[in-house]
Formats: structure tokens, C-alpha cells, sequence
């Protein structure tokens, strides 16, 4: 029996870009997805993360009961709703009656809606009485929270989206938009190919794909952009392209901040950026001659101990230049989640409260605390996030509420988070994933909706307000967040205010966006002038909308007035103040992290599906290739990277958009999928003084090779996310271990493991059974004193699932094999042998797949390219490219660099 | 100046190949006399399976044509036992009265089935499986019985059983051993080639022991009874089950025999001037039953022949091949593996392939192969030439194709060093140029 297809409007859930999805289902599965062409934020556009989205959220890993355990070492066991809020109420009265209000904490996510962050702010500072809640948003756009509020007064991004397209010279500062936002990137490409004439400047340690757009790319040291912007700003006071007029009537500060950068000469900030000079003064001539000025930025700015000064610097830029409020111009943050922005609208940081008010502000607090009817919300500042994992470490937090969010994976000095969450008395998860690493540590595990399944509103980068819209019902018993904090809530209430009104009586999010609109009434956000039926008719509307309003606000500050005391603006004349670690000899190589193009955050979601591993597989720390030469390492090999926290075992690549004494991970990989606590393990929790935001991009790293002679390698088909959660475990005696996905229509895990000697063969024996090489078809070949042994599986002339124990030569043609989907018969008698090839040219691996959308391999992209290819001949030849785009960046640098590859 | 004489008895495989290598050494040397037996002209008993089967004809296999014996001036004197050897007189007599006198003497009387000392051995229809006539008498009950048993699941009772039921028989295999061939393979193998010979119809009692043979009024042998009492209709029982060599001749001449002549490593026995080769020989305490060391034996007694005398032979290791066709099985050395050695496995289940490859450290020491045995003549190299193997441990397996260098030092992928030398070898299968078999 199939249901008719029907159609749901809804948002993506993925990065700040907000891009309006067209969601396909028959009313109780997604069947698919398409770009919402009536959206402005993507006119029709999705990235590849965004048009596989119905193929995300395989059942087998998301949550769908309550799960709780009264003993940390005992497993969880299924409850019903009713005994696991009871409970939770319980241990939270309890916790609070013993230990105070600030011995509770609730962590939250930038991927929440608004209705439930909103739900979670109530909770927490009308409620249980803490300003302990804060977001995942602290690691991602904290920093670019305080630059607007010290320069511009109130954390409000001034641009749209269409000044990327209008403006004349537009920098990108510490951002790989082709990969973390692709979206807003295929516009700023089609806009630049309308008009050739815009100039486009990258500033990136790394030579990223947005870089192949870029007239000019800074690529400085890491951590050193407040030198290089100050640096500019002296180089445009100089030529006398800073505009005075502008200066003396909106801003205050700029002696200051002059005085501060005539020491920025040229000559140092090219020596202390690690640039040529004259890329400096290229850089200042063309920001200086452009009649509209835009920056975009994201974590390359804000995750730093200098992010808060990073982003006012750069804002610095724009207001001694007066490139700010007009078409095309304007410092414009990039957020990295779906919703930070609507958490910082609610207060969802703990120095927040809603409507943009300050917790620190007795009169915000009081504003608040009025509306909502209760005595008082807090004075007592709350904790953010690293020091809010901190206080759990130490044991001042004895309850902790974790929501949509997996610190366990994404927190700096993974060691030190787990340590805290395992010793943490009572660790509540509410989350739509089970297979997260936060979730091994939660006491009680609480099933959530997800998107596609819920209702609410998210506001993207560009203030703009979306619909998220309930296509699906959610599976098992996963409820909206929104609904567990209000239900939660309500059974608190028995214990903390009985017999008074609830505080927490909304049936839909509705009633929150409604009870929550009020508090922005005033506010430099004001959108009390929005409901959902505006949104529902006329499509998604940008803040501020008060009360009256027909329509929404494209850009802000248009009068040069700006939502300070004074009405003016603020120059910002923080000093260049070096990263943490800096490179010395006992840690000579410097850490980056970042994104990859189709995988996003700690992979819960993308994870599960299996193509969006197509693109990288694993985890590879890049190098330089000078830096490997000098190591004597080839690509592949493994080496321990220690950093001053903890060691990671890794296979190296080089990787030319390095500098040499650079090193670059992607930050998506937990313990969940590469052994050793993930990448964050290395990196460092030291944090912005004002933003809090911590130094993921900064660490101090050494390698050294480690010799592992015994290798694994294992492939099997079907079941991928219980399998995992089945064999993970049986890896923590390896040194290396490293897990993915593979596969497009048929997906299999794959994994990688090496470590010293080998383990026992019942070891083998229970892996086997995990894959399906027990018995039954299965090829064998055992070398027992050289711990050799291979296992494939056969059926109906298709391999279905391997293993190569102590020699894994012939892994990536057997794994191709499985890919194609046959087998040739003569390829039968060396299927176990030791061939790093295959024995015939026909399956030759294809490598990694470049593009997702119509399974195009990098392969027969350079194929295409040696043929005399250009990117509309191989578009039309592969059908690459003309998808979602997200690849284009990819195969333009490849055919930029094939005569020399030739 | 007058020839020497030589006299050979035994007009076999062994006997004649000695004389093809002596030919090619001294064409001249002697005047040569041959007594057989049979009264063929030398044939190639290996192929008296194929004959069975139906695969080829008597004429197919003869090896060795009377014209050739003409050709090269050698006295055939068939269808003649020789029954004396003289040694004072140096002359050998045969059951016919006729003489021959010798200055050197060979004897390559070879060896015949043993027979079961049970009762009914004697009965009619009770044959071993030797030579043309047991094929004859095969062919003809065949034709006109219907249930044959074979005693004894080796190498000769297998090619037996399968040319009988291909022959039409509804054949049963008696076997003492907890599995078939076991001299020559392992449990593994043995079970993959049960399987395939029973689903072509045989039937197997593995495990069982042969106490009688029962006959009918006339003398024809009707059942066979097992220990465990159970009985099995027979119109044809073939023993299968070992060979004795013949050398009581070479005993009555008053040499020393011990299940074999005995012969020294030029395959002289203690009189000087009398050699010994074949499956009558005891060399070093071994006494051969496959065709490859009696023609290594050849080659080395030729050479005392023709008084080169530089040539000695060690012992041979041998190694087996099963000729029932679609059926490929090999194995050679020490292929069960024992104390000291360590094995190498590879199994394909579905593709009916099964190879084991015995280590002793780093030399290959015996392999069984069953449903692949393309490389089997390149193993036997190896376990012949006791070659350090360490090297191409891990690519032992696959045969000498699957040589080339290959990697494993990485665990990506990348970066590794690698070759088409299995591309290349794909196409070319490796096979045995010299056919090892059972004479």
C-alpha cells in the first residue's frame, strides 16, 4: 500500500545558510528532497548535504524509547515517559534541594528551534533558578556575538545575502564557504560570473576551494588576522581611503585604534602573517578602491583566544571605511548551525537572557523575570560551556541536561570531557541520535524528534526567519523538544512550586513563539510583528518586523545609527595577541580543524548515510609535503599525533594547501568513528576572554611514525549502523581504528584498524560472526603463525562482506568490487591474495567520488579533463556539477591543475 | 668388438623408460633382450583409467610400439614370465624354457595388487585393478552386472569406482580409512572429493572393514560382508587396497629383498652386475607406487648402465594427482603437516576449491590442493628444491603469478608501491608439464 507523495515546506537542518526545503513523503517516511524555489535563501539551491537529507536518519541509529539506569556501570533499560520525567523531576528537586540552584546545568544546541530553546530558557532562569545553560554556540559563533555587540552594539548581522551578490570587493576571512556553506557560495559564483569585475579575497591559512574564486589569497599564519586587519587599516589610512566623514558622525574610539595601528607597519604584519608584502598592499588596494565593501567570516575568526578581538577588527575595516549599511556592504558572519542565531535571540548563552538582553543587566533581568511572572531570574552569572564542563569535572555540577548536542564529541580536550560527563551523578541526553558519544554517558537517554518530524522556526545568517514544518511523524516514541522541556518542566514544577500555576502550559510551539515574540517587542531584534500565519503566506521574513510592520528589514544601520548608548558605533583597539600554542620544539607543527564538504558536525546524522562518505572516507591528518618529506613519511602511513592533552593515531596525506608547518584534521570524526576520543581530543580548552569561545583551530601538535605492523581491514554490506554499535567496542585494544561508511544504494561499513601484535583468534571468530563470515559462502584463508587470516563473502556473484586480518594489501579494489556490485568469475581465485591491484584494469578503483549528486569519481572527472574537458564539457559529458554545485569549486582546481599533473 | 647383454625382465614403464635413457646415452653398447609378461608391447598403465572410463581407447596408451623395439634392435619376448635368475651363469630363464644370458641384468618387475587374505578372494569376479586384463574383465562384467563394490578408497580404487559407474555400475566404496586417500590428502580434501564423487552417484562406507566375500553355486562372487555385519550385493569386487611389489624372483636369485629389492643409490642391487628399478625397488626403505621417482630411477640406472657412473638418486618426493575427470586434486611432501610445521589455508566453499600448504619454518614442506591445482607442479618445485620461502610467504597461496611485489605498509591506500604482474598473470594458467601419477 503506498500513500500519495505530498509535499512539505521546511528548512534545512544543517548550516546557517537556512535553505528552504521541498520535503517529499507519503505522510509517514521522507521519500526525498528538492530546493524550495520560492526560499531567498536558496532560490531553489541545495548542497550536497542538503539534497541527500531523506537519505539521513537510519532508524537503527536514532533514539525511540526512554532509556534509563540507576547505577553508572549498569546498561539502560527501556521506561515509559511518564517514569523517566518523574524520575529526571526527582533527581533534578532533589540535586537542587541539596546543592542550589547552581549545581544544575543545562547544555544546549544551535540546532534547536527557537519554540525549544526558548522552552529550555524558561526552564532553566524562571524555574530551576541558573543561568547555567549554554549552547554548542559557544564553540561556533560566540565570538562573533561579542564583536557585533562591542562594535555595533547589539548582535544583529547588517547584510543579506544579496549584498554577496552586489557587492564590489568582498573578503572572506577564516571561511571554506565552498564547503561549510556552498550554498551562499554557488550565488557569490553565478554573481561573479554576471559580474566579473567584483574582486574577491580569501584570508586562509589553508588554500580551501573558495580560494579558487579569489583574485588574491592571504595565506597568513594561523591566528594571525587581527595583525593582518590592522595591518590594512594602517595601509588605508595611509593612501587616505578611510572616510573620515563617516567616522566623526557614527563612531567613537578611532584615535585610539589609530594611535594602536600605525605600529601594524607593512613590513611587520607581511613578516608576522607569513605574506608577501605586496599581497598586503594589494589586499588594502582593493578594499580601499571598492565602492562597496563585504566581509564574510566564520570559525576561522571566532574559535579563537582572539576571536572577540578577530571580529572587531575586521568591523574596524568597515566602519573606518564607512562600508557599512548600504547595498553590498557590511562585516557579515556566517553562522555554522541552522539556529544560532535563534539561540542568541532567546538568550540560549549563559551571559543571555532573551530578546538580546545581558544576564549582567538588572534591568534585562527584571524586564524578563516581569513578563514571565516570577519573582526574579538570576543574578548569579552562568557557566558557558567550557567552564560549565569544567564545573561538571570538579563535581559542582550534579546534574546535567544535554539536548540535540555531543559535546563528547565536540568539546576541546576530549579526555578531560569524558572523564567529567562518566563522573557526572546525573546525566540527562535528549537526543534523536543514539549512536552519539554523549550518549554512552547518559543516565537517562531521551528520544527526540528530528528534523522533518517537528514544528517551529529557525533564523538564518541573514536574520531571516523559516518555517521548520512537521512532514513525518517521529519514530518510535522521539517527542519535540519543545514538548520534553515542557512536560519536564511542569513535573518540576510539583516539586519546586506546588499548587502555583504552571509556567509551562503550551500544547504547540506555537504558543512558545508567541509567549516569546513578546520579549523582543523593543529590542533591537523586535519581531513581535511576525506570527506564523505572516511566515506561512508570505514566506520568511528578516528581523526586525515589530508590530505593525508590513514587511521585513534587508539591511541595518542604514542611518548610521547604531544600537549603542551613544548611537555611535565603536573602533576596537585590541593588540594582535598570538594564539595560545605557539609552535616550539617539543610541539612543532600547528593543528588546524575544519569542515569537510559533505559531512557536518560530529556526523550523527550525515553518518548514517553511507554516500555522503564518498567524498572522504576517513580521517587523514594533511601535511605539507615538504613536512612529510622531511619525516621520511609516505602518504598512508600512520603516525601518533601527541598533542599536549592526548595522542591520536592517524594515517598521513599531503596536502598541498598547507602551509609546511601546518597540519589539518577534519573536526567531524568522535570516538564513535575513529578510536582515541576523536580529533578533539588534541585540541586545546583554552578560551577567548570575553566571547568563552575555546581554540579549536590552534593546537600545538608533534607526529612521529608508529609501526603497527598488524593491519585490519573489514567491509560489510547491510545493517551498517547496528553493526557499528555492535564491533565498536570489540576495538579498544587497537591503536588505530577507524570506521566509515561506504557505498551509495547499498551501504556498508568499512573498517581500518592496526595495532602491535594480533589478537586472539576467538577475537576473529566474534568479529566474523559480526559480519556475516561465519559461515555460509564465505572464502577463507588462514596463515595462523603470521596472524594472516582473509575472510570474503560471495552471494549470487556479489561480494557482501570481507575482512583482511595482518594483511590488507588488496582492500581498496575489493572494496571497489563491492562497490561495482559484480564479480567477474576470474577475479574468483585472487580474491584473497595479496594484490594491492586487481588483476584486471577494469576495476580499477575510482576513487574518491567528487560528485555526490550524479556519482561522478574523481577518476572519470580527470579522465574527462586529459580528453580536453572544460567544466561545461564535463558537465556535459559527466553530468557533474550541474547538481547541487557543491563540487565545482573541486573540479575547477582539478583542471586548473592537470597539465601539470600531465 | 663384441656388444655387452643386457637382459631386462619386466616389460613395464620403468623397465622401457630405462632403456629410452640408455639408448640416448649409449645406443650401442649392449644387445638387449626384454621378457614381459603381458602380451603387450609396453603401455602406459597410468591411463588405464581413462580406458575404464571410456575416455580412451587400449590402442590410445600404448607407449612403446613393437616397432620401436625392432627400431632399436631389441629382443621382445612377450606373453614370458621369467622364472630363475642364474647368477653363477648369468642367465634368466623363463617359464617357457626359453634362456637368455646377460653380462648386466634389470629387473623391473613392478608389483601387483594385494589381495585381502579373507575368504572369497579367489571367487570369480574378484579382481584387483593392475593391468589391461583387469580393465578387460572391468569392461566385460560392466556390461553385463550390475553391482560392483571397491575395496579400498585410494588413488586406484577411486578411478576404479568412477570408470565403473560411468561404466553403468552402481558402485559402493569400502574403505578402512576414516577418509579417502588418506595417503594422499588430508580430512578437508578428502570430504570436498566425497562429495563431488557421490553426487556422480558413488556410494561411500568409510570406516568399515571387509571380512568375506560370499559366492554364488558357480564360483561367482554375489556379497560382501563388513565386520559390522552388514552385506553388500557384488557381482564385481575390486581390491584396491595396496600393491605388494614383486620381488620374490629377485629373492629366490638370493638377493636381499625387504619389501623390495634392495638397491643402493645407483639402483644396483648386491649383485654388481644386477640393477633393479621401479615399484619392485626398495629404495632407502622406500618403495615407490607413483610413475615420477621410477622414471627419476630410470634416468639414474641408465646412466650406470652406460657406464657414466656419475649419477646418483636420493629418493623422490612424490606427489599425487587423481585422474577422474573434472576432478583436480594434487598433493605432494608431507601435505598432513606434523609437529614442526605449520600450515597455510585457503578455502572457497562454493567453488569447490581447497588448498593447504605445509611449512616447516620458511620451506614449503607438502601442499594438498583439491578443486585448483594449476600450480601444483610449481609447488613441488618448491618442496623439491627446499627453497627459503619467507620472502613470498604471504603470496605462496597464489601460485607463481602471484608474485609480484605487493604492499601493506600503509593502511590508506595511498602511497603504495604497486605492479600489473598479476594482471599479466591472469590469462596464463600453470600447470604440470610432467604428469605425476601412479604407474
Amino acid at each position: 500500500m503506498t500513500r500519495p507523495a505530498r509535499t512539505t515546506a521546511s528548512t534545512c537542518c544543517y548550516c546557517g545558510v537556512g535553505c528552504g526545503v521541498l520535503i517529499e513523503h507519503d505522510g509517514e517516511r521522507i521519500l526525498g528532497v528538492a530546493g524550495d524555489s520560492s526560499h531567498p535563501a536558496n532560490l531553489g539551491r541545495l548542497c550536497s548535504k542538503g539534497t541527500t537529507l531523506h537519505l539521513t536518519g537510519d532508524l537503527d541509529a536514532r533514539a525511540l524509547h526512554p532509556e534509563l539506569r540507576l547505577g553508572k556501570g549498569l546498561p539502560r533499560s527501556r521506561v515509559a515517559w511518564d517514569s523517566a520525567l518523574d524520575h529526571a523531576a526527582g533527581v533534578f528537586a532533589d540535586t537542587l534541594r541539596q546543592h542550589g540552584p547552581e549545581s544544575v546545568a543545562f547544555y544546549v544546541s544551535g540546532q534547536l528551534l527557537t519554540e525549544d530553546y526558548y522552552a529550555f530558557n524558561k526552564l532553566a532562569r524562571a524555574l530551576v533558578g541558573t543561568n547555567n545553560l549554554d549552547s554548542n554556540s559557544r564553540l561556533c559563533m560566540s565570538s562573533a556575538v561579542v564583536g557585533y555587540k562591542r562594535s555595533l552594539g547589539a548582535d544583529a548581522p547588517p547584510c543579506c545575502y544579496e549584498d554577496i551578490e552586489q557587492t564590489d570587493c568582498l573578503l572572506i576571512a577564516g571561511s571554506n564557504m565552498a564547503y561549510a556553506h556552498p550554498v551562499l557560495f554557488r550565488r557569490l559564483e553565478e554573481a561573479r560570473a554576471r559580474r566579473p569585475q567584483m574582486k574577491v579575497i580569501v584570508v586562509d591559512p589553508r588554500r580551501t576551494d573558495t580560494c579558487e574564486l579569489a583574485d588574491l589569497h592571504l595565506q597568513i599564519l594561523p591566528g594571525t588576522d587581527v595583525a593582518l586587519f590592522h595591518g590594512l587599516l594602517h595601509l588605508l589610512l595611509r593612501d587616505g581611503h578611510v572616510d573620515r566623514g563617516f567616522i566623526a558622525s557614527h563612531t567613537e574610539g578611532f584615535d585610539a585604534l589609530e594611535a594602536l595601528v600605525q605600529d601594524y607597519t607593512p613590513a611587520q604584519v607581511a613578516e608576522r602573517c607569513g605574506i608577501d608584502v605586496r599581497d598586503l598592499f594589494a589586499c588594502a588596494q582593493m578594499i580601499g578602491g571598492a565602492a562597496s565593501f563585504l566581509s564574510l567570516w566564520c570559525m576561522g575568526l571566532n574559535q579563537s583566544t582572539a576571536g572577540s578581538a578577530k571580529n572587531s577588527a575586521l568591523i574596524n575595516l568597515h566602519l573606518a571605511t564607512g562600508q557599512i549599511g548600504r547595498v553590498g556592504a557590511g562585516p557579515f558572519s556566517l553562522t555554522g548551525q541552522p539556529n544560532a542565531m535563534g539561540g542568541r535571540e532567546t538568550g540560549s548563552l549563559s551571559n543571555l537572557l532573551p530578546g538580546h538582553r545581558e544576564v549582567a543587566d538588572p534591568a534585562h533581568r527584571a524586564e524578563v523575570a516581569a513578563y514571565w511572572g516570577v519573582p526574579a531570574v538570576p543574578a548569579q552569572p552562568g557557566l558557558s560551556a567550557i567552564e560549565l564542563f569544567e564545573a561538571v569535572h570538579d563535581g559542582r555540577i550534579k546534574a546535567l541536561w544535554i539536548v540535540c548536542t555531543n559535546p563528547a564529541q565536540s568539546l576541546p580536550d576530549q579526555q578531560r570531557v569524558h572523564q567529567a560527563l562518566a563522573a557526572c551523578p546525573f546525566v540527562v541526553v535528549q537526543e534523536a541520535f543514539a549512536t552519539t558519544e554523549t550518549c554512552r554517558h547518559a543516565d537517562l537517554l531521551l528520544p527526540a524528534a528530528s528534523w522533518g518530524e517537528k514544528d517551529g522556526t529557525v533564523t538564518n545568517s541573514e536574520r531571516r526567519i523559516s518555517r521548520v514544518r512537521q512532514a513525518v511523524p517521529a519514530p518510535g516514541e522521539a517527542r519535540p523538544d519543545w514538548a520534553i522541556a515542557c512536560d519536564f518542566a511542569r513535573r518540576l514544577e510539583r516539586h519546586l512550586r506546588p499548587g502555583a500555576p504552571s509556567l509551562f502550559d503550551f500544547q504547540t510551539p506555537q504558543a512558545l513563539f508567541e509567549e516569546y515574540k513578546a520579549l523582543t517587542a523593543g529590542r533591537d531584534l523586535d519581531y513581535s510583528g511576525l506570527d506564523y500565519a505572516r511566515i506561512d503566506v508570505h514566506g520568511p521574513q528578516q528581523w526586525p518586523f515589530p508590530t505593525g510592520a508590513a514587511t521585513g528589514t534587508a539591511r541595518l544601520y542604514a542611518a548610521g545609527r547604531f544600537p549603542t548608548p551613544s548611537g555611535r558605533a565603536r573602533f576596537i583597539a585590541d593588540a594582535y595577541v598570538p594564539p595560545i600554542e605557539s609552535r616550539d620544539t617539543r610541539y612543532p607543527l600547528t593543528l588546524n580543524t575544519g569542515r569537510l564538504r559533505d559531512h557536518w558536525h560530529g556526523m550523527s546524522r550525515t553518518g548514517t548515510a553511507a554516500r555522503l562518505f564518498g567524498h572522504v572516507e576517513q580521517p587523514l591528518l594533511g601535511l605539507h609535503p615538504q613536512t612529510l618529506a622531511q619525516r621520511g613519511l609516505v602518504e598512508g602511513e600512520l603516525v601518533r599525533v601527541r598533542s599536549r592533552r592526548a595522542g591520536l593515531v592517524l594515517p598521513v596525506q599531503a596536502d598541498p594547501s598547507l602551509r609546511p608547518e601546518q597540519a589539518f584534521v577534519p573536526m567531524h570524526w568522535g570516538d564513535r568513528f575513529l578510536k582515541g576520543l576523536g580529533i578533539n581530543a588534541l585540541t586545546l580548552p583554552a578560551r577567548d576572554p570575553l566571547s568563552q569561545q575555546p581554540e579549536l583551530k590552534h593546537a600545538g601538535i608533534e607526529i612521529e611514525r608508529v609501526d603497527l605492523p598488524w593491519h585490519f581491514f573489514a567491509l560489510a554490506e547491510g545493517r551498517v549502523q547496528a553493526r557499528l554499535e555492535a564491533v565498536r567496542p570489540m576495538f579498544e585494544g587497537f591503536d588505530y581504528a577507524s570506521f566509515s561508511l561506504a557505498g551509495r544504494d547499498r551501504a556498508a561499513l568499512v573498517i581500518r584498524a592496526a595495532r602491535q601484535d594480533a589478537p586472539g583468534s576467538e577475537w576473529l571468530e566474534m568479529i566474523d560472526r559480526l559480519l556475516d563470515l561465519a559461515d555460509g559462502p564465505v572464502l577463507t584463508y588462514d596463515d595462523p603463525r603470521r596472524a594472516v587470516g582473509k575472510r570474503v563473502r560471495v552471494e549470487q556473484g556479489r561480494l557482501l562482506s570481507l575482512r583482511l586480518a595482518g594483511e590488507t594489501a588488496a582492500r581498496d579494489w575489493l572494496k571497489q568490487l563491492w562497490q561495482d556490485g559484480t564479480l567477474d568469475p576470474a577475479l574468483r581465485p585472487w580474491l584473497l591474495a595479496p594484490l594491492s591491484e586487481a588483476p584486471r584494469a577494469t576495476t580499477a578503483p575510482a576513487g574518491k567520488t567528487l560528485c555526490n549528486c550524479m556519482d561522478i569519481s574523481q577518476a572519470r572527472v580527470c579522465a574527462g579533463i586529459a580528453a580536453g574537458l572544460d567544466l561545461e564539457g564535463l558537465k556535459r559529458e559527466l553530468g557533474c556539477g550541474t547538481q547541487c554545485g557543491s563540487c565545482i569549486p573541486e573540479i575547477r582546481r582539478l583542471i586548473a591543475r592537470q597539465p601539470v599533473d600531465a | 668388438m663384441k656388444k655387452l647383454r643386457l637382459v631386462v625382465i619386466g616389460n613395464g614403464m620403468a623397465g622401457i623408460r630405462t632403456l629410452e635413457e640408455l639408448l640416448e646415452l649409449s645406443p650401442a653398447l649392449y644387445d638387449i633382450t626384454v621378457f614381459g609378461a603381458e602380451p603387450h608391447p609396453n603401455y602406459n598403465r597410468i591411463l588405464l583409467s581413462p580406458v575404464l572410463a571410456g575416455e580412451r581407447t587400449f590402442d590410445d596408451i600404448v607407449l612403446n610400439p613393437t616397432s620401436w623395439y625392432a627400431a632399436n634392435g631389441i629382443r621382445l619376448l612377450t606373453g614370458r614370465t621369467v622364472v630363475t635368475i642364474d647368477r653363477v651363469r648369468r642367465r634368466v630363464i623363463a617359464d617357457d624354457g626359453t634362456e637368455a644370458r646377460y653380462d648386466r641384468l634389470l629387473i623391473a618387475t613392478g608389483s601387483r595388487p594385494f589381495t585381502l587374505p579373507i575368504p572369497g578372494n579367489r571367487l570369480d569376479g574378484v579382481i584387483g585393478y593392475r593391468d589391461i586384463a583387469d580393465t578387460e574383465t572391468m569392461l566385460r562384467t560392466a556390461r553385463t552386472h550390475r553391482h560392483a563394490v571397491v575395496i579400498g578408497g585410494g588413488l586406484l580404487g577411486l578411478e576404479a569406482a568412477n570408470g565403473l559407474a560411468l561404466r553403468g555400475m552402481s558402485v559402493t566404496v569400502v574403505h578402512l580409512g576414516e577418509w579417502l586417500m588418506e595417503r594422499q590428502l588430508d580430512r578437508a580434501a578428502a570430504e570436498l572429493l566425497q562429495m563431488e564423487l557421490e553426487s556422480r552417484g558413488l556410494r561411500f562406507l568409510l570406516n568399515r572393514q571387509t571380512t568375506d566375500l560370499i559366492g554364488d553355486e558357480r564360483g561367482r562372487v554375489r556379497t560382501v560382508r563388513l565386520a559390522d555385519g552388514e552385506t553388500l550385493p557384488a557381482d564385481l569386487v575390486v581390491m584396491a587396497a595396496g600393491i605388494r611389489p614383486n620381488s620374490e624372483l629377485a629373492q629366490q636369485a638370493g638377493l636381499p629383498c625387504h619389501r623390495g629389492i634392495l638397491v643402493n643409490d645407483t639402483l644396483q642391487t648386491y649383485d654388481p652386475r644386477i640393477y633393479a628399478v621401479g615399484e619392485c625397488v626398495s629404495h632407502r626403505g622406500v618403495g615407490y607406487g607413483l610413475v615420477a621417482p621410477l622414471f627419476e630411477q630410470a634416468r639414474v640406472c641408465a646412466n650406470h648402465l652406460a657406464m657414466l657412473g656419475f649419477s646418483r638418486y636420493e629418493g623422490s618426493v612424490t606427489s599425487t594427482k587423481l585422474k577422474v575427470t573434472g576432478i583436480d586434486l594434487f598433493s605432494a611432501g608431507d601435505f598432513l603437516g606434523g609437529e614442526g610445521t605449520e600450515s597455510i589455508t585457503l578455502r572457497d566453499p562454493v567453488a569447490g576449491v581447497y588448498k593447504k600448504l605445509v611449512m616447516r619454518g620458511d620451506r614449503l614442506v607438502g601442499a594438498c590442493l583439491y578443486g585448483d591445482t594449476r600450480d601444483s607442479g610449481w609447488y613441488l618445485r618448491q618442496v623439491r628444491e627446499r627453497r627459503n620461502l619467507s620472502d613470498l610467504r604471504d603470496r605462496l597461496m597464489f601460485g607463481p603469478t602471484g608474485h609480484q611485489h605487493t604492499d601493506s605498509g600503509s593502511v590508506t591506500g595511498s602511497g603504495e608501491t604497486t605492479t600489473d604482474l598479476a594482471r599479466q598473470a591472469l590469462p596464463t594458467a600453470h600447470r604440470l608439464t610432467v604428469s605425476e601419477q601412479p604407474a
